[in-house]
């Protein structure tokens, strides 16, 4: 692999994006948000559906998730805007936490057009800060890489995760971190992964985490065929949440698992492969995984699925040869020759890698380049 | 060239790496040993889609990449395609 060349931020954390982002506190900043990001180039507003009447530990990760994205390595400088003055104040002080620049404001008597007239100056400082930002060399080892796929099918299980599990056991051998969830697609395959817990006591914790999340379906007394899996991937030939779970544990590699995070959790104990509780679902899982530190994530699919995300670039891998022609415009690396078994594992995770580099060094993904930036809170239990 | 690889020697199934049609002669692959099989198949199996490459009884475990991915109520016959209607989760 040749050099990589990333943004080393105030906190010592590396980025490979450089993003001055205007973030709402809640629903009713988002209009505010977006006009800033229309005044001043460069910027990207992150609008989302909450952030009013939360609660208990549904607010705690409301928090955990808006202070985790303002904090993200790729992003340099940050702009936060809510209705009230001390949300608003929680979330620009956990990002100062990083020692990066951040301002926020609060739309209670002043009134939006107010509010974007300031957060603009600001913003427009905030961008000709950042653009003088230069890259430097970084090494491997610095790179937070999340992984997690979708519209899985059984291409995915055979060999696009295998791709992604080899080059994940890579990486923790070279000193990186890395992020796996999708807590209920582990189900059928769950004991592989808390065989792996390095302790017994997070072994334990694993299983707990585990458990609490699948009791939620129970409860419901749903069929949950055709949801999980979905559609998709019984068209694609997967026919149990069993046999889904088993394609998509390929990609965790083999490599113990040093950490249990909650959801858009920061991972606490150095570098090493992380379990983070989260759902299946793409764009919720890749946002709480940008808000932990990922800057670069890595997505099996199968069937198609065009996930991007905000913050950190996406890099789509398929072994679908279907798929990998018929939506070619979506997939970064093809390794579709490894089901006619013309090249190999090793061979596929070269591809990767050298992608990986390339992503790194600022070529934008295909999901970047499509303007896919799905930015989707997990919201726990209904607001108050 | 196969037509299906198969995860582990002791797969009840395969999965076909290109659209296969009912009564065609397939050759699977097993990926732990590269050792290869021969069946018939029933019926169309589309690229992506399960091939059962042995014989199982009634209400047995249906085993993929070594480990149970669900049950067939009504069991298996060699070169069927195995799916939704055949199989079911034995999880939810």
């Amino acid at each position: 692999m040749g050099q990589l060349f990333g943004y080393r931020r105030e906190n010592g954390k590396v980025g490979i994006r450089n993003h001055v982002i205007i973030l709402p506190v809640d629903d009713i900043s988002n209009a505010a948000c977006e006009a800033v990001a229309k005044v001043v180039s460069g910027t990207l507003a992150l609008p989302h559906a909450y952030g009013r009447l939360q609660y208990g530990e549904d607010l705690e990760l409301h928090f955990r998730t808006m202070i985790g994205t303002g904090s993200n390595p790729n992003v340099a400088a940050v702009i936060v805007i809510g209705i009230e003055p001390n949300w608003t104040k929680i979330i620009t002080d956990g990002i100062a936490a990083t020692g990066k620049p951040v301002a926020g404001f609060s739309i209670e008597g002043l009134g939006d057009l107010e509010v974007i007239r300031r957060a603009s100056w600001k913003a427009k400082e905030f961008v000709q800060w950042a653009t003088e930002l230069q890259r430097e060399p970084i090494s491997l080892s610095e790179l937070t890489v999340s992984i997690k796929c979708g519209e899985s099918d059984t291409t995915t299980g055979l060999a696009s995760c295998p791709t992604v599990g080899e080059t994940v056991d890579y990486l923790i051998d070279q000193g990186a971190t890395v992020f796996f969830g999708e807590t209920s697609e582990l189900t059928g395959g769950e004991h592989l992964i808390a065989d792996r817990m390095a302790t017994e006591e997070l072994r334990e914790q694993f299983q707990r985490t585990y458990d609490r999340y699948v009791s939620g379906f129970a409860s419901q007394g749903v069929d949950l065929l055709g949801s999980q899996p979905t559609q998709g991937n019984i068209a694609g030939g997967l026919s149990t949440i069993e046999e889904k779970a088993l394609g998509n544990i390929e990609k965790t590699g083999t490599k113990q698992v040093i950490g249990v995070l909650k959801p858009a959790e920061a991972p606490q104990n150095g570098p090493g492969l992380y379990f983070m509780d989260s759902s299946s679902a793409a764009a919720e899982c890749i946002t709480l995984m940008a808000a932990a530190g990922a800057v670069v994530h890595f997505f099996p699919t199968g069937q198609g699925n065009v996930i991007g995300n905000p913050i950190e670039p996406v890099v789509k891998i398929s072994a679908n040869p279907k798929t990998v022609k018929l939506m070619a415009e979506h997939i970064d690396v093809d390794v579709s020759p490894l089901l006619e078994r013309s090249i190999t594992l090793p061979e596929a995770r070269e591809r990767l890698l050298e992608t990986l580099e390339r992503t790194v060094n600022g070529r934008l993904t295909a999901a970047e380049a499509l303007g896919h930036r799905e930015f989707v809170m997990t919201k726990l239990y209904p607001s108050a | 060239m196969h037509h299906f690889l198969i995860h582990k020697q002791g797969d009840q199934v395969g999965v076909a790496t290109t659209d296969i049609t009912a009564g065609q002669q397939v050759v699977g692959v097993f990926m732990d040993d590269d050792s290869e099989i021969t069946v018939t198949s029933l019926q169309a199996v589309p690229l992506g889609h399960k091939i059962s490459i042995g014989v199982l009884e009634k209400g047995g475990k249906v085993i993929e990449y070594g480990i149970p991915i669900g049950i067939a109520p009504e069991g298996l016959t060699e070169g069927e395609y195995v799916h939704t209607h055949n199989i079911k989760s034995a999880r939810w």
